[in-house]
């Protein structure tokens, strides 16, 4: 655990979150977001947003339903969220965040 | 919605589903701009029905569609539909379909918080605008239930998602599984209460018959019937259970039946173009050959013909005629007759009933024959085989096909037809019926007309035989106790030879008895001539010996 937690802390975050133009559940998860990385990973992270109204080709390669999504691509394993990420202490467990 | 149902005047705007059949009881198919519910067990046809609806929107009425499948890889897609002859990857190519299947793995997935289903309209109303789709299929929406655990969600998001198809303005098909009480399982026909299809297959006697059937559709009138409907080679075809009118052509040519004897037996000469004929017997009694025969003549007459065998193949319907002088080889090879050869246990009625359709489609016959159809009763029950012939007898009077069937029936003392196939002779125009007839050690064939519509008939049996060169029918040999068939026939025959020959010396005789009395008569005459003669002229002589007399007298005395 403590190796994990270790290559938690140490290895780069990388997340993809596809939100749909400015809908206000898009803006609450990027927000939420980013309180959540820049509390616990602290620089040591990738964020790419990725607007599917303008970028529609994205939603079906990656098999986007639902709005707003958030793929853990790094480190493994891929982790899918879905929801505004308002309940934070779940995000934490899903992403294995150690607070 | 509402707007639209408020206003009857104009014609409701529909369309058309290119699923055979389907348009008939839909009176003209789904409604235009609207969602189409199909749900149904699972295998009964409904993601080939929706992909049918799109594939047939774009080859026959240039409609791009979209397929949104949330069951099915397109890959899988793809290969399952090229069996049934569609190419979806030639569809995609030319930009007239988009297929998009979409993944949602629940073990791949958490919720945290809020979301809604943007992601799917996003992708739905890119792939709509990409090739301006008119038809979108939304197979099995309901997978997203097992995918995502906020069904408040869900529910609101799918209720949004139907009103925005709508606003689209695009003819959508969503198909659902069918739950336990509800026609779906998730209920989806809150959502899409356009127009429900509810889709089913059931297998009663080991024979599985798939049926579909309206459950609504707002705005427009529709059958409500179950009807039944196959998965072929050629996709879906949907049979209404009958036509709704009965006002097809007919006419009053007449064709030959092929043979000189029974032609004589009808007023006409023979049967009405178009016509039902119904050949009924027990075993043995040359029903078959009665059709064939019928068949060789219309080929003769460059008819093309499709003689249906559910009892014997080809090659050994062919050897047999041969052996009695019909030669059907001659007429297979120059294309004017198809033998088509199958157990009627083969499959359910209705793909027999289908069968029999593409073969007409295909084949375009005037003349079809089906031999025996009283095999097709093994298949399903009395009742289903009614059904299916009216169908089949509906669909061959529209086309104005002439149709021979042959029926074998149960040996009975009655001399009538037994009543097996009481429920297809209500449905014939002409019936004709051979049978046995038994007597003092030998069995004789006997055919007589029982009915025929509208054409006057001979009410007599008559006999048959069937030699090397085929059937004869015998002129009618009247007895004393009726008409007289075989042995009976022969001896009477016999009698009637002897008695002629006595009765032609009886009159030589009499002749000759004649002659002698005409000449004792004649000799009499000559007798009493003389007689008569020698009479005169003894009285001449005494008359002339008077004269004398009297002279002498009379000179003395002066």
């Amino acid at each position: 655990m403590d190796i994990s937690s270790d290559e938690t802390s140490t290895t780069k975050h990388k997340f993809m979150l596809f939100v749909s133009g400015m809908s206000v559940k898009s803006g609450h998860a990027i927000e939420n977001l980013r309180k959540i990385c820049d509390k616990y990973l602290e620089n040591n992270y990738e964020l790419e947003i990725i607007d599917i109204s303008r970028d529609s080709e994205q939603a079906v390669i990656h098999q986007i339903v639902a709005i707003p999504t958030l793929i853990k691509v790094n480190p493994a394993p891929r982790r899918i969220i879905l929801g505004d990420l308002s309940d934070k202490e779940k995000v934490l467990r899903i992403l294995n965040i150690r607070e | 919605m509402q707007e639209q149902t408020k206003s009857h005047s104009f014609i409701f705007p529909k369309t058309p589903t290119g699923v055979d059949g389907l348009d008939e009881i839909t009176d003209g198919g789904f409604p235009q701009g609207r969602p189409t519910l199909i749900c149904g067990g699972a295998g009964c046809g409904k993601t080939l029905l929706s992909m049918q609806f799109l594939i047939k929107g774009i080859t026959e009425y240039n409609e791009p569609g979209v397929f949104m499948s949330f069951e099915e890889p397109s890959d899988d897609l793809t290969l399952n539909v090229k069996s049934l002859g569609f190419d979806l990857e030639q569809l995609k190519a030319d930009k007239k379909l988009v297929v998009d299947h979409v993944r949602v793995e629940r073990s791949e997935i958490e919720e945290a918080g809020e979301y809604d289903l943007d992601g799917l309209f996003i992708r739905l109303g890119h792939a709509i605008d990409s090739i301006k789709a008119k038809r979108v299929v939304l197979d099995t929406i309901e997978s997203l239930f097992a995918g995502l655990d906020n069904q408040a969600i869900l529910r609101a998001e799918l209720r949004r998602l139907f009103h925005w198809l709508k606003t689209k303005g695009v003819t959508a098909i969503i198909t659902g599984e069918r739950g336990e009480a509800t026609l779906t399982r998730q209920g989806l026909e809150e959502y899409v209460s356009d127009c429900v299809i509810v889709l089913d297959h059931r297998v009663i006697e080991q024979v599985s018959t798939r049926r579909l059937r309206i459950v609504k559709y707002r705005g427009s009138t529709h059958g409500t019937n179950e009807y039944p409907f196959l998965i072929d080679e050629d996709g879906i075809s949907v049979l209404p259970i009958t036509s709704l009118k009965l006002n097809n052509e007919v006419s009053s040519d007449i064709v030959p039946t092929g043979l000189s004897g029974l032609n004589e037996m009808f007023e006409g000469g023979g049967f009405y173009r178009g016509s039902n004929i119904l050949v009924s017997g027990t075993a043995g009694t040359a029903k078959t050959t009665l059709a064939c025969y019928f068949a060789s003549q219309q080929c003769e007459n460059n008819e093309k013909t499709i003689y249906f065998a559910f009892e014997e193949s080809p090659q050994q319907l062919v050897r047999n005629m041969k052996s009695i002088g019909v030669d059907l080889q001659k007429h297979i090879d120059n294309g004017n007759l198809l033998i088509h050869s199958s157990r009627p246990s083969l499959n359910g009625l209705e793909l027999h009933l289908l069968t029999l359709r593409k073969f007409i489609k295909e084949f375009k016959p005037t003349t079809i024959i089906i031999d025996p159809i009283s095999n097709l009763i093994s298949v399903g029950s009395e009742h289903e085989v009614r059904s299916m012939l009216v169908r089949l007898i509906d669909m061959l009077k529209a086309n104005n096909i002439t149709a021979l069937f042959t029926s074998l029936n149960k040996q009975t003392d009655n001399f009538r037809p037994d009543l097996a196939e009481e429920s297809v002779s209500s449905l014939v125009d002409t019936w004709i019926t051979v049978r046995d007839m038994e007597g003092i050690g030998e069995r004789n064939r006997g055919i007589f007309i029982v009915k025929s519509r509208g054409m006057g008939h001979s009410n007599q049996v008559r006999e048959f035989v069937i030699t090397n060169n085929g059937i004869e029918l015998l002129d009618v040999e009247l007895g004393p106790q009726g008409i007289l068939t075989g042995a009976a026939r022969k001896s009477h025959q016999f009698k009637k030879t002897i008695s002629d020959i006595k009765l032609q010396n009886e009159i030589n005789r009499k002749d000759r008895e004649i002659e002698r009395k005409r000449r004792v008569l004649e000799a009499n005459i000559e007798a009493l001539k003389n007689e008569f003669e020698s009479a005169e002229e003894e009285l001449s002589i005494l008359k002339a010996t008077e004269e004398l007399q009297e002279k002498l007298t009379s000179k003395k005395t002066k």
